[in-house]
């Protein structure tokens, strides 16, 4: 070790001693991007809160009408009206029947529903938007004006009448609500993506010569996921206030099934006298798009880094 | 400037275009007929009928028709209410809606610009806490479940304002407030936001620095910057506020628009829905349209032009 000049020294292998004294260990493992929003995540309380009541209404709404003592359909004529009691938790409708079994096979339709079109609307987006902002120029222009006309027209408008044409079902409330519902994602994801084509490490992979599919795949697209996400929460809610606004305006599902929106437009006859038939689906529509509001937002604060103060 | 407004002009003109076709053929793509009932009608009024609206016509010559109907502002008679046109219900009905939506408008633009203004002022303070989680409810809860809610409390149980009917003040009170609900919260928390991401601004601290007073800050530098992005949504937010008329003019028995379009859809009234369908589009594009042209001379700032990259 004698020979050994200083300069070379510096490549050996430090002992034991001086790893202890000298080498201060890496405080954490560096953060994802998915870690760090989760951690900021869980720091909203609010939006902790609405995830655990989503859970639970996702877990009821799928065992809830497996273990009440009633049928959804099962009629008690003379028991009609009955306030909520022990027999009846949430009381029953003109028709005698039990609505805390209605109330969870309303959930089931309307998270359904919610979950549905958003996923739909996500599929046909993310391909659309990302699509757009990538072939640019002239087609861009043509596939972004497009979106722009079809986005002027009134949402609900448009959902009210292909229910009318097509008639009611829960098929054809997600088909009317996906028909034009995929705008609000395409464009977000469009914005996104323009501004990523920009980045250094996108240039880098087109020098290195990786396909568009590849670039959009493996660079684009996993770097938007976060506005991804936070739409797709906020997409739910809107999609479950839709079918109850139908249901309500007597579009939506048809009886005997159980839909939140028709136990709302069923109650709004009876509010004056039997007001809990209204009030329990109108507390679970609003319960639900609360949640579902409250954890895109939280979302929203944790994964958009330019939202952050 | 010009070539941006005419621009828009051209995409307004091809959207309601492209609406009203879309909704002529949709209409017509229902199975059945307009007179198809319970009762059997006999082959002869049928076809009296039939003649008499021209619907015996070849479809094409009927969109040309309708098409150039609409472009006259005249949309046609009703199936269902004999003698009655579209245009007599609409005129008879929009009256209604329009007073109805735009106290909603008014009451949502001020309670959400007050609102929003004093929770970012008690930033982090239990007063915005608590705004805020209003805000949520407000946006959360739909337009039509509130107003049963208000109706049931304030109506029934409290007898503070007339359960139903139109006429008076008061009969309007409980339908604004429902319809204002989730545009004033919207705006409340777009004021709020705005706000204290301007007060931490450099021309706020100049403007602080340089001795101003703390209402002139306020309101001329703060509350004019934080107002402008909200103007942008004007159009979104009276979509909704007409949307949730259908609703809650159907709860309080208000014999507006929204009510007559509801009407006609549990009617299956062919032309009374495709004519309302079109207006209401009408009306909520060219808010839009004029919202943005506002826009443009108001925020001096804005880009016309996107920049544009390849890859």
């Amino acid at each position: 070790m004698q020979n050994i000049d200083n300069a070379s020294y510096l490549f050996l292998p430090l002992s034991e001693e001086e790893k202890e004294n000298h080498l201060q260990p890496l405080s954490t493992e560096p953060l994802s991007f998915w870690r760090d929003g989760w951690i900021r995540f869980k720091g909203n309380k609010l939006a902790l809160i609405g995830s655990y009541v989503l859970l639970f209404l996702f877990i009821m709404a799928i065992f809830a009408p497996f273990f009440t003592s009633y049928k959804y359909y099962e009629t008690h004529l003379n028991l009609k009206n009955m306030p909520p009691c022990k027999k009846f938790w949430f009381g029953t409708d003109e028709l005698g029947r039990d609505l805390f079994t209605r109330v969870w096979w309303g959930a089931r339709i309307s998270l359904f529903v919610g979950i549905m079109a958003s996923s739909i609307d996500l599929l046909i987006g993310v391909l659309y938007g990302s699509v757009a902002a990538i072939v640019g120029g002239k087609k861009e222009e043509l596939m972004m004006r497009t979106c722009d006309i079809l986005y002027s027209i009134p949402y609900l408008l448009v959902v009210i009448l292909l229910m009318v044409i097509i008639g009611p079902g829960i098929m054809t409330i997600i088909l009317a609500l996906t028909i034009t519902g995929w705008i609000g994602m395409a464009r977000i994801v469009r914005s996104q993506i323009l501004q990523l084509k920009e980045m250094e490490f996108v240039k880098a992979a087109i020098t290195m010569g990786a396909s568009r599919k590849r670039i959009l795949l493996k660079h684009l697209i996993p770097n938007c996921m976060g506005p991804i996400v936070i739409t797709v929460t906020l997409t739910i809610p809107s999609a479950i206030f839709a079918e109850a606004f139908l249901s309500f305006l007597g579009l939506g599902v048809q009886a005997p099934i159980a839909s939140w929106g028709t136990m709302a437009n069923d109650g709004l006859s009876a509010l004056r006298y039997y007001p809990w038939r209204l009030f329990f689906p109108a507390g679970f529509i609003s319960i639900t798009m609360l949640c579902f509001n409250l954890v895109g937002d939280g979302l929203r604060d944790a994964f958009d880094p330019r939202l952050r103060s | 400037m010009t070539l941006h407004i005419l621009k828009k002009i051209g995409i307004l003109l091809l959207s309601l275009f492209i609406v009203s076709t879309a909704t002529f053929f949709l209409m017509h793509a229902i199975p059945g007929d307009p007179f198809t009932q319970d009762k059997a009608i006999p082959e002869e009024i049928l076809k009296a009928m039939n003649s008499h609206y021209g619907l015996d016509k070849p479809l094409f010559y009927q969109y040309v028709e309708y098409m150039k109907g609409v472009m006259t502002w005249d949309l046609g008679p009703s199936f269902k209410y004999q003698g009655r046109t579209v245009n007599e219900i609409i005129s008879e009905g929009f009256p209604v809606s329009l007073y109805l939506g735009l106290e909603a408008l008014t009451l949502s633009i001020l309670g959400g610009v007050v609102l929003g203004a004093f929770a970012a002022f008690k930033y982090h303070k239990w007063q915005d806490n608590l705004l805020m989680i209003l805000a949520v409810l407000g946006i959360s809860i739909p337009s039509f479940i509130l107003a049963t809610f208000l109706q049931y409390l304030f109506a029934m149980k409290l007898n503070i304002f007339p359960v139903a009917r139109w006429g008076s003040f008061s009969h309007t009170v409980l339908p604004a407030l429902s319809l204002s609900a989730l545009p004033m919260a919207f705006i409340a928390r777009m004021i709020r936001s705005n706000m204290i991401e301007i007060f931490q601004q450099d021309y706020v601290t100049t403007a602080k620095s340089k001795g101003l007073n703390t209402n002139v800050i306020i309101f001329r530098h703060v509350l004019r910057n934080a107002i402008l992005p909200v103007v942008t949504f004007l159009g979104p937010l009276s979509a909704s506020i007409l949307t949730g008329s259908f609703a809650v003019e159907k709860i309080f028995g208000i014999p507006g628009l929204g009510q007559w379009f509801v009407l006609s859809i549990s009617n299956r009234d062919y032309t009374v829905i495709m004519g309302t369908t079109i207006f209401y589009s009408a009306i909520l594009m060219f808010c839009i349209f004029a919202v943005d042209i506002i826009y443009c001379f108001i925020d001096p700032r804005i880009k016309l032009k996107e920049s544009k990259c390849k890859i």
